[in-house]
C-alpha cells in the first residue's frame, strides 16, 4: 500500500471561510470590509454560489441587491461581490480534516493533491440538505428516478437534463412548489403532489401554484410502495382513509424536510445540537470550539438565501471583533434548551455579557397557538404570543436570558398558564 | 468442438470466482449473465463478513469452500489490491438463553479448526465496546472474523479471468439450449454459444436453469430476502468489532458491523417470499432493524441513515449448498449458495474445478498469471482523492474522484449500469444519495448505459 502523500503547505490565513453558498460569500466580503487582512473561501463545487446556482427561478436577492434575481443570477453576483472585496475563492477544493490543536489547520484536497491551511479562526458555511428516500425509509424498490430537489434542479439548471417526465412530487414545503416550476423548465408534468400531514407545509395560499399547473395534491397520503426496474413505473399512496392508490409515474421527488450538512463538523469534534443536527453555537455563532464559527443553513434547517448571507455577514462582524480580542469569553455560557412544543432553538446558548444574535430562532414540533415562554427554573424570564406551523420561522428575543444561573428552557405554553411576566 | 471448454451461467459471486478459477487454470472460459453488469442478483447484497466457518456445519462442503476461500482470498488480496479490515467479531448473549448456547457454538469453532475463539465476560466486553448495550451478558470472540469490500473483489476475479481469455457476455439470459453428448449450443438473448460443460452458477434462478437446459430441476430456490440499513460515517467510532447475534436454525440473524466504506451496517432480516425479482426495503422492517441496532449500540440514535437496501439469498428447500455434478450431461451446479458465498466463493471455484477435473477435463493451467488491482474504495486505505491530478470530487460524501469515475467508465470492464458504477467508485451511494452529484453523474454517464440516469436520454 501507498503511503499518503504529504500535503503541500498553503500558509497562514487569518479567516478560513467552509463552503461559498450565501452565508459563506456574505461572511467572506464582509470580512474584508471590515479589514481583515487574509480572507479565503473554499468550496468543494467548482463553481460558487451554492444551492442557488441551482435555483433558476427568481425571487433572490431582495435583500442583497434589491432586486429580484434569477438563482444563477444571484450566486454570481455574490461571488463577484466577495472578489471585488479582495477575498482569495478556492473552487473544487474538499476539506477532508481540521485539526484543532494550538492552532487551526485545515487539511483539503483539489486536483493539486492534499493541501494545508493554517487559519486563526474558521468559519463553517456547509449549508443543507434535503432527507433522501433512505432515511424517510420509504418503501419499495430502489429503482432510478428517485431524487431530491436539489439534484432535481442540477439536472435542470446546471445539466440540462431532465431525471423524469412524469413525477411524484412529495411534500408540500416551499421548495416543492419551487420543484413544480423546475419541473416546467425541463418539460416534465409532476402527475401528483402528496403530503403527509392533512394540510399543506406552506401558508394556503401558496397552493394555487399546483392548482394553476393542474397538479392535484393528496394530503394525508404515506408511500407505502416504490415500483420499478430499472426507472420507477409507479408509487403507491395509502391516504388518511387506509385506501391504497396507484399512481402511474416515471420518478419520486422527495423535497424539503432539510437537514444541516454537518459531516464536517462532527467529523471534527464539534458538539452537535440534536434538535438542528448543526453545530451547537452561542451567539455570536461559536461552536464548541471558539476559534470555530458557523453561519447559514448549517445552522438549522433551513432559512432563505437571504437569511443565510445576512446571518453570514453578523456572523463576520463578530469574528473579526474576535481577531481583534473584543470578544467576550465563550465560557460560562447559559444553555438555552427547547421546552414543551419546540423542536429546535438556536443559538443553543448565550454567553455572558449580551451582544450578538439579538433573537433565537426556533420551529414547533407542531402547529401551535398560545404563548412562547422562557423559564429558568420554572420563573418565567420572557415570553411572545406565538401563532406557528412547523417548518415557519419563529423568533423570540435572546435580551436578558443569560443573566443568572441555569439553563433557560423555552416552551409552548397555553395563554392561561403563563404568569409573572 | 465447441468453442469454450465451459459455459458459466451468472456472474454473481460465484461465477465471478469460477470464471477467474476456470482461466486460470487453462480453460477457454465464457461468462454469460443476464443483468447488464457483474453481482446484478443476489450477490449485490451481503453483509460483507469475511467469515471463518466457525459456525458453520462441522465437516460441510460449505465449511471446506468458506476456509479454502477464506484463505485463498487473504493470499491474493494484496496482489489485487482488495481490502481487509480486522475487526473480529463477537457472538453476544443477551439473555440467560442465549449465553448457554455460547458453549455449544464455541464447540463448533473448536471442531472446526478456529481454535483462536475465547470467551469475552461482561465486563472484557465493555472494555472492548465501550459504546455497546450493558445488555450483553457474555461473549464468544471469533478474532479472524473480518470485514472486506463486498464487490470490488469480484470486479478483480473478473479482470484476471478476462486477461486469461475469459469471454464475459452481460444481457444474455439463458432461454434454452440443447447437449449433443459433447457439448452444450445455448440459445440467449445475446444469440448462440457452444460450450463442452455447463456451471451452473445462476443464484437465484439455479433450479430454473436446470429446468430449462435439463428438463427438471434438482433443487428448488426459496428466495429469502434480507433487508439492510447502513449508518453514517459518524457511526464507525461507535463500533469496531463485529457483533453477531446467537443464530437460531434458520438465519444468523441479524448482525451489526462496520463496512469497509468507513459506515455501519444493520441488518439482514430473514423473509421468505416466491418472488425471484423484487427485493423491496419495508418501512416496517427497517424500523424494526434500526431499533435492533440502537438497542446495541444506544449512541447510533443520534446518527442518520446513509441508505437502506434489499437483496434476495438464493436459499434452497434444504440448508446445504446444492453443488452436483451429471458427468454424462457435461453439467456442473452450483446452487444454494447463501450468504456465506462471499467467503465461500473462491473455495466453492477451485472446489468445483476439482469436480470438474474427475469429469476427465484437463487443461494447462496458466504458468504466470497477470494480477489486475482493482481501485481502493476502502477508507481506511489510500484513496484518490489524497492524490494529485484527481480533477476534482465529483461524489463528495464518499470522497469519488472525477478520475476514479473515468477510469470506471473507460476501464477493461465497464459498468452496464448505474448501479455496476456505484459498485466500482461508490460514486452516488454517501449520505446525499445524489442530492449533490447524480446530476453530474447523469451528463458524465450520458449515452453508456441501456437505463440512463436522465429521462431525455430515455425517451
Amino acid at each position: 500500500m501507498t503511503a499518503t502523500p504529504a500535503p503541500r503547505d498553503d500558509g497562514v490565513v487569518d479567516v478560513l471561510i467552509v463552503g461559498a453558498g450565501p452565508a459563506g460569500l456574505s461572511a467572506a466580503t464582509a470580512l474584508k470590509r471590515l479589514g481583515v487582512g487574509s480572507v479565503v473561501v473554499v468550496e468543494r463545487e467548482t463553481e460558487a454560489g451554492g444551492v442557488p446556482r441551482h435555483c433558476g427561478h427568481p425571487p433572490f436577492g431582495m435583500r442583497e441587491f434589491s432586486r429580484v434575481l434569477t438563482g444563477p443570477a444571484y450566486a454570481r453576483r455574490l461571488a463577484a461581490r466577495a472578489l471585488e472585496a479582495g477575498v482569495t475563492l478556492k473552487l473544487g477544493a474538499t476539506v477532508v480534516g481540521i485539526e484543532r490543536g494550538e492552532s487551526l489547520v485545515a487539511t483539503l484536497t483539489d486536483d493539486g493533491g492534499l493541501f494545508r491551511i493554517e487559519a486563526r479562526r474558521i468559519v463553517l458555511a456547509t449549508g443543507v440538505r434535503e432527507r433522501t428516500r433512505a432515511q424517510r425509509l420509504a418503501s419499495g424498490d430502489r429503482p432510478i428516478g428517485v431524487l431530491n430537489t436539489g439534484a432535481l434542479q442540477a439536472y435542470a439548471y446546471l445539466q440540462h437534463l431532465a431525471p423524469f417526465r412524469r413525477p411524484v412530487i412529495v411534500g408540500t414545503e416551499l421548495v416543492a412548489l419551487s420543484s413544480l416550476l423546475t419541473c416546467r423548465s425541463v418539460g416534465a408534468k409532476p402527475v401528483a403532489m402528496i403530503e403527509e400531514n392533512a394540510g399543506p407545509t406552506v401558508r394556503r395560499p401558496f397552493m394555487a401554484l399546483p392548482r394553476l399547473l393542474g397538479v392535484p395534491v393528496r394530503y394525508g397520503a404515506h408511500i407505502v410502495d416504490i415500483r420499478g426496474k430499472p426507472r420507477v413505473e409507479r408509487v403507491s399512496i395509502r391516504t388518511a382513509d387506509g385506501s391504497v392508490e396507484d399512481i402511474a409515474c416515471d420518478g419520486v421527488l422527495f423535497t424539503g424536510r432539510f437537514i444541516p450538512e454537518s459531516s464536517l463538523a462532527r467529523r471534527i469534534g464539534l458538539v452537535v445540537d440534536p434538535g438542528t443536527r448543526g453545530p451547537s453555537i452561542d451567539q455570536f455563532g461559536r461552536t464548541s470550539d471558539p476559534r470555530v464559527f458557523a453561519a447559514g443553513n448549517l445552522l438549522r434547517p433551513v432559512e432563505t438565501a437571504g437569511w443565510s448571507w445576512d446571518e453570514g455577514r453578523r456572523v463576520a462582524g463578530f469574528v473579526a471583533d474576535d481577531l481583534k480580542g473584543r470578544l467576550p469569553s465563550a465560557d460560562g455560557a447559559t444553555a438555552i434548551e427547547p421546552g414543551r412544543g419546540v423542536r429546535y432553538i438556536v443559538p443553543q446558548r448565550l454567553a455572558p455579557g449580551g451582544g450578538g444574535l439579538d433573537r433565537l430562532q426556533l420551529r414547533v414540533s407542531a402547529a401551535a397557538k398560545g404563548r412562547l415562554v422562557a423559564r429558568r427554573n420554572g420563573a418565567a424570564l420572557a415570553s411572545v404570543a406565538l401563532s406557528a406551523q412547523p417548518e415557519r420561522r419563529v423568533l423570540f428575543p435572546a435580551a436578558g436570558l443569560a443573566a443568572g444561573p441555569g439553563p433557560v428552557v423555552v416552551g409552548v405554553e397555553p395563554l392561561s398558564r403563563v404568569t409573572g411576566c | 468442438m465447441p468453442a469454450s471448454d465451459v459455459a458459466i451461467i451468472g456472474a454473481g459471486a460465484v461465477g465471478c470466482a469460477m470464471a477467474r478459477r476456470f482461466a486460470l487454470e487453462g480453460a477457454r472460459v465464457l461468462l454469460l449473465e443476464k443483468g447488464a453488469d457483474l453481482l446484478s442478483g443476489a450477490s449485490k447484497a451481503n453483509s460483507a463478513i469475511l467469515h471463518t466457518g466457525f459456525d458453520a456445519p462441522a465437516g460441510s462442503v460449505e465449511l471446506a469452500c468458506m476456509q479454502a476461500g477464506y484463505a485463498e482470498y487473504l493470499e491474493i488480496r494484496d496482489r489485487m489490491n482488495l481490502p481487509l479490515l480486522k475487526t473480529g467479531a463477537m457472538v453476544v448473549a443477551w439473555s440467560d438463553a442465549e449465553r448457554a448456547a455460547l458453549d455449544g457454538i464455541e464447540d463448533r469453532a473448536r471442531t472446526n479448526g478456529v481454535g483462536d475463539v475465547r470467551r469475552l465476560t461482561a465486563s472484557e466486553i465493555r472494555e472492548r465496546e465501550p459504546n455497546l448495550s450493558h445488555g450483553a451478558l457474555e461473549a464468544l470472540l471469533v478474532p479472524g472474523e473480518h470485514v472486506i469490500d463486498p464487490w470490488s473483489p469480484f470486479l478483480a476475479y473478473l479482470l484476471q479471468a478476462k486477461a486469461h481469455g475469459a469471454e464475459i457476455v452481460f444481457d444474455a439470459e439463458v432461454l434454452g439450449g440443447a447437449f449433443d453428448g459433447d457439448g452444450w449450443t445455448l440459445r440467449t438473448a445475446k444469440g448462440e454459444f457452444h460450450a463442452r460443460t455447463i456451471v451452473n452458477c445462476a443464484g437465484l434462478y439455479g433450479d430454473r436453469i436446470e429446468r430449462t437446459l435439463l428438463g427438471e430441476a434438482s433443487f428448488e430456490i426459496r428466495p429469502r430476502k434480507g433487508q439492510f440499513a447502513v449508518f453514517d460515517k459518524a457511526a464507525a467510532e461507535l463500533i469496531r468489532t463485529i457483533v453477531l447475534p446467537v443464530p437460531n436454525e434458520r438465519t444468523k440473524g441479524v448482525v451489526l458491523c462496520r463496512t469497509a466504506f468507513g459506515n455501519v451496517l444493520v441488518g439482514p432480516t430473514a423473509e421468505e417470499q416466491e418472488d425471484r425479482e423484487r427485493a423491496t426495503v419495508e418501512e416496517d422492517a427497517l424500523v424494526a432493524l434500526l431499533d435492533r441496532a440502537i438497542a446495541m449500540v444506544p449512541a447510533l440514535a443520534d446518527v442518520d441513515v446513509t441508505a437502506v437496501y434489499a437483496g434476495l439469498r438464493p436459499a434452497s428447500e434444504e440448508k446445504g449448498y446444492r453443488i452436483r455434478t451429471l458427468p454424462e450431461r457435461n453439467w456442473i451446479t452450483v446452487g444454494g449458495i447463501r450468504s456465506t458465498g462471499l467467503t465461500a466463493s473462491l473455495g466453492i471455484a477451485a472446489h468445483v474445478f476439482g469436480l470438474y477435473g474427475e469429469m476427465g477435463r484437463r487443461h494447462q493451467p496458466i504458468a504466470d498469471p497477470v494480477w489486475p488491482t482493482v481501485a481502493n474504495l476502502a477508507e481506511h486505505r489510500l484513496r484518490d482523492w489524497a492524490r494529485p491530478g484527481h480533477g476534482d470530487i465529483v461524489c463528495h460524501c464518499e470522497l469519488v474522484t472525477q478520475r476514479e469515475i473515468a477510469q470506471a467508465l473507460e476501464g477493461p470492464l465497464p459498468p452496464g449500469d448505474f448501479g455496476g458504477l456505484k459498485r466500482r467508485t461508490r460514486a452516488g451511494m454517501g449520505r446525499c444519495q445524489g442530492f449533490n452529484c447524480n446530476a453530474r453523474l447523469a451528463e458524465m454517464t450520458a449515452g453508456r448505459f441501456a437505463a440512463p440516469l436522465a429521462a431525455d436520454e430515455a425517451a
